[in-house]
C-alpha cells in the first residue's frame, strides 16, 4: 500500500518562533523523501504533523488526496519509526510487531504469522520469543521498521531512525531500507541531518533551513547543482569564489557575477574552467584522494581546497595548473 | 573503629527491634501476665486468638479494607500521576502539590474531617467509611511513587502505540501499566501495610464493623495478655510477609 502525500502552504508556530514557515512539497506515492537539514531547521516537526502529532499552525495536509485536519495519528494511514525506537519493553518481539495488527483486531494467530513474517523481512527470522532488551541497537531498529510496516501503512515516517548507531552499522542499515523499500513499495519519509545518508537512499532530498525548503531534488542534482549557497555549503565541502565584473581574485572568468562554487573533487589538472598555476600550501593522504590547500600564483590570499588522486604527486610548494570541471554561480 | 562501627549497628538494631523481640517472645508465655519472668512455651494464646470469631472477623475486614483501598488508591493515583506528566496544563504544579498535601496532614486530623463530613451528609459509619479514609492517605502515595517513576521511555512508547492505532485506555492498559508494573506494585504494598495497621482513621470511622487495630485496641482496655501478644505478632507476621513480597517481587526483578 502506498499513497502520496501534499503539503500545502503549512507553517507551524510554537510561541513566537515559527518552526515551518509557509512550506509546500508534493511527495508521489512510492517515492522515498529524505528531509534533510540542521538542526532546528523544521525536518522533525514537518514529520511530526505529516504523522499527526501535532496540528498545522496554518495550511493543509493531504495524504492520498484526504485532508489530514482533525486526523489523530491512529487513524491515521501512516506509521512512524522513532529515533529511540519506542519498542515495548514487556513484550515479545512477536507481539510488538503484532501490537498494531492486535488494535486493528487481527486474530492472533494471524497476526503473530504477520509478525514473524515480518522480522523474516528485516532480518530477524526465527527471534519472534526474544524481548527488546535482548537486541543491539541495529536489532532494535529493524524491530521498530518491522512494526511500523506490519500495519501496512500508506506512508512510512523515519524520524532519525539510524541516528544512535554507529557509523559502519548506520551504512550497512542504509542499504537495507533501500532495498526494503523497494520491496514493499511503500512511501518513505526519511529525517536526517546526515547527508551522506540522504544521498545513500533518497531519490528525492529536501533540503531545508530555518523552516523554509531551500531546494529539493535527486541527490545528484542537489548536490551537483544546488539552487542556494546553504545547499552547496550543506550537501559537501565547497570553495566559494567571489566574482564580479567578469573578474575572480586569480583573474578573468566566463561566468556569471555571483559566488561561483566549486567542490574540491571537482578540480583537476584538466578542468575546463581553469584556475591557472596553484602553488600547494600543504597536503594530506586521505587514502582515495589526496586533500590539499592551493593557492593561485594570481591570487596567493585566496585559499582553495583540492581532492586530487592519489597517483598525483601533490607536496607543499610545488605548482599544480589546475581547471575546474563543473561549477555553479549562485547569489548571496 | 570497625568493632566500634559494628557495635553501633547492633544497638541500633537491637533498639528498633527489641519491642517487637519482647511481644513476640511473650506471645509465648506459659501465664496470665506478659511481663517477665518468662514461665516456658506455649501455643496455647494463638490457639484462643484463632479460635475468637470476633478476631478473625476483625482480621478479614482489616484485609478487605486493606486491599479494596489500596486497589482504588493505586488506580486514581496513578491516573492523576499518568494526566499531570503527560498533559501540560495551567496549573499543573498546584494540582500536583495539592494532591501529594495529604501526605503532610496528620492522620487525626485527616479522620476527624472525614468524620465531621460523614456525620453532617448523614453517611453511616462502616467499613466503607473507614476504606475511604484509607484512600485519602494512601492515594497521595501511589500518586507520588508512579509519578516519580514516568520518564521519557514511557511517553516514547505510548507515542508509538498511538500512532499504531490503540485508543487511549488501550495504550493506558497494554503500554503504560505494564511498563510502570514495577513501581505500581510497589505503591500496592505499600499501601496496604499502612492499611493494614492503620488505627487512628479506622477506629473514628468504623462503629459495628471494626479493623483489627481496632479491636486489639479494644482487648488492650481489659488489661495485659499473653493474647494481646499473639495477636500483635499475627499483625507483624503479616506485614513482614508483605515487605519481602515487595522486595521479592518487584525489587528483586527490576534489578
Amino acid at each position: 500500500m502506498t499513497a502520496s502525500v501534499s503539503i500545502r502552504s503549512v507553517s507551524q508556530r510554537y510561541g513566537t518562533a515559527l518552526a515551518l514557515n509557509d512550506v509546500s512539497l508534493d511527495i508521489a506515492a512510492g517515492e522515498f523523501v529524505v528531509l534533510l537539514g540542521p538542526s532546528g531547521c523544521g525536518k522533525t516537526t514537518l514529520l511530526n504533523l505529516i504523522g499527526g502529532f501535532a496540528e498545522p499552525t496554518s495550511g493543509q495536509i493531504l495524504i492520498g488526496g484526504r485532508d489530514m485536519a482533525g486526523v489523530a495519528p491512529k487513524d491515521r494511514p501512516t506509521t512512524t519509526v522513532f529515533q529511540d525506537y519506542a519498542l515495548f519493553p514487556h513484550m515479545s518481539l512477536r507481539d510488538n510487531v503484532g501490537f498494531g495488527l492486535r488494535m486493528r483486531g487481527v486474530p492472533r494467530a494471524d497476526r503473530a504469522k504477520k509478525a514473524d513474517a515480518m522480522l523474516a523481512l528485516v532480518g530477524l527470522e526465527g527471534r519472534g520469543d526474544r524481548r527488546p532488551h535482548e537486541l543491539s541497537g541495529g536489532q532494535r531498529q529493524r524491530v521498530a521498521l518491522a512494526r511500523a510496516l506490519a500495519v501496512e501503512p500508506d506512508v512510512l515516517l523515519l524520524d532519525e531512525p539510524l541516528g544512535a548507531l554507529d557509523l559502519k552499522l548506520r551504512r550497512q542499515m542504509q542499504d537495507e531500507l533501500k532495498a526494503i523499500q523497494r520491496r514493499v513499495g511503500t512511501t518513505f519519509v526519511h529525517v536526517t541531518h546526515d547527508q551522506e545518508e540522504a544521498m545513500a537512499i533518497a531519490d528525492r532530498i529536501v533540503v531545508m533551513n530555518h523552516g523554509r525548503i531551500e531546494d529539493h531534488g535527486p541527490p545528484r542534482e542537489v548536490y551537483l547543482h544546488p539552487k542556494t549557497l546553504f545547499t552547496a555549503g550543506f550537501m559537501g565541502e565547497v570553495n566559494r569564489i567571489p566574482v564580479s565584473g567578469g573578474n575572480a581574485p586569480f583573474g578573468p572568468v566566463p561566468v556569471a557575477d555571483g559566488i561561483l562554487c566549486i567542490r574540491p573533487e571537482a578540480i583537476s589538472p584538466t578542468g575546463a574552467l581553469r584556475l591557472g598555476p596553484c602553488t600547494v600550501q600543504d597536503a594530506a593522504f586521505f587514502g582515495s584522494y589526496v586533500r590539499a590547500h592551493v593557492s593561485p600564483l594570481t591570487a596567493p590570499d585566496l585559499r582553495l581546497v583540492v581532492h586530487l588522486p592519489q597517483s598525483q604527486l601533490v607536496e607543499e610548494g610545488r605548482v599544480l595548473d589546475l581547471g575546474a570541471e563543473t561549477h555553479v554561480v549562485l547569489s548571496e | 573503629m570497625r568493632l566500634l562501627s559494628w557495635a553501633y549497628l547492633a544497638a541500633a538494631y537491637v533498639f528498633v527491634f527489641l519491642p517487637v523481640a519482647v511481644l513476640v517472645v511473650f506471645s509465648f508465655q506459659d501465664g496470665r501476665l506478659p511481663v517477665p519472668p518468662f514461665r516456658g512455651v506455649t501455643f496455647e494464646w494463638y490457639a484462643k486468638v484463632l479460635s475468637d470469631g470476633k478476631l478473625m472477623t476483625a482480621l478479614g475486614n482489616s484485609l478487605l479494607v486493606a486491599v479494596v483501598s489500596s486497589t482504588v488508591a493505586l488506580i486514581l493515583g496513578f491516573l492523576a500521576a499518568h494526566a499531570l506528566a503527560r498533559v501540560r496544563l495551567p496549573g499543573s504544579a498546584l494540582m500536583r502539590g495539592v494532591l501529594i498535601a495529604p501526605l503532610t496532614v496528620s492522620y487525626l486530623i485527616i479522620a476527624l474531617g472525614l468524620l465531621n463530613l460523614f456525620t453532617q451528609t448523614g453517611v453511616r459509619l462502616s467499613l466503607w467509611t473507614a476504606g475511604i479514609g484509607h484512600v485519602v492517605i494512601n492515594l497521595p502515595l501511589c500518586f507520588a511513587i508512579t509519578y516519580a517513576a514516568m520518564g521519557d521511555h514511557q511517553r516514547n512508547a505510548e507515542r508509538a502505540a498511538r500512532d499504531l492505532g490503540a485508543p487511549e485506555w488501550k495504550v493506558l492498559l497494554l503500554i503504560s501499566a505494564p511498563m510502570l508494573a514495577a513501581p505500581l506494585a510497589a505503591a500496592f504494598f505499600l499501601s496496604v501495610t499502612f492499611s493494614w495497621d492503620e488505627f487512628i482513621i479506622a477506629f473514628l470511622l468504623t462503629r459495628f464493623d471494626v479493623t483489627l487495630p481496632v479491636e486489639i485496641w479494644s482487648m488492650l482496655r481489659s488489661g495485659l495478655s499473653p493474647a494481646t501478644n499473639a495477636v500483635g505478632s499475627l499483625v507483624f507476621l503479616v506485614s513482614v510477609t508483605l515487605v519481602i513480597l515487595l522486595e521479592l517481587l518487584v525489587f528483586r526483578r527490576t534489578k
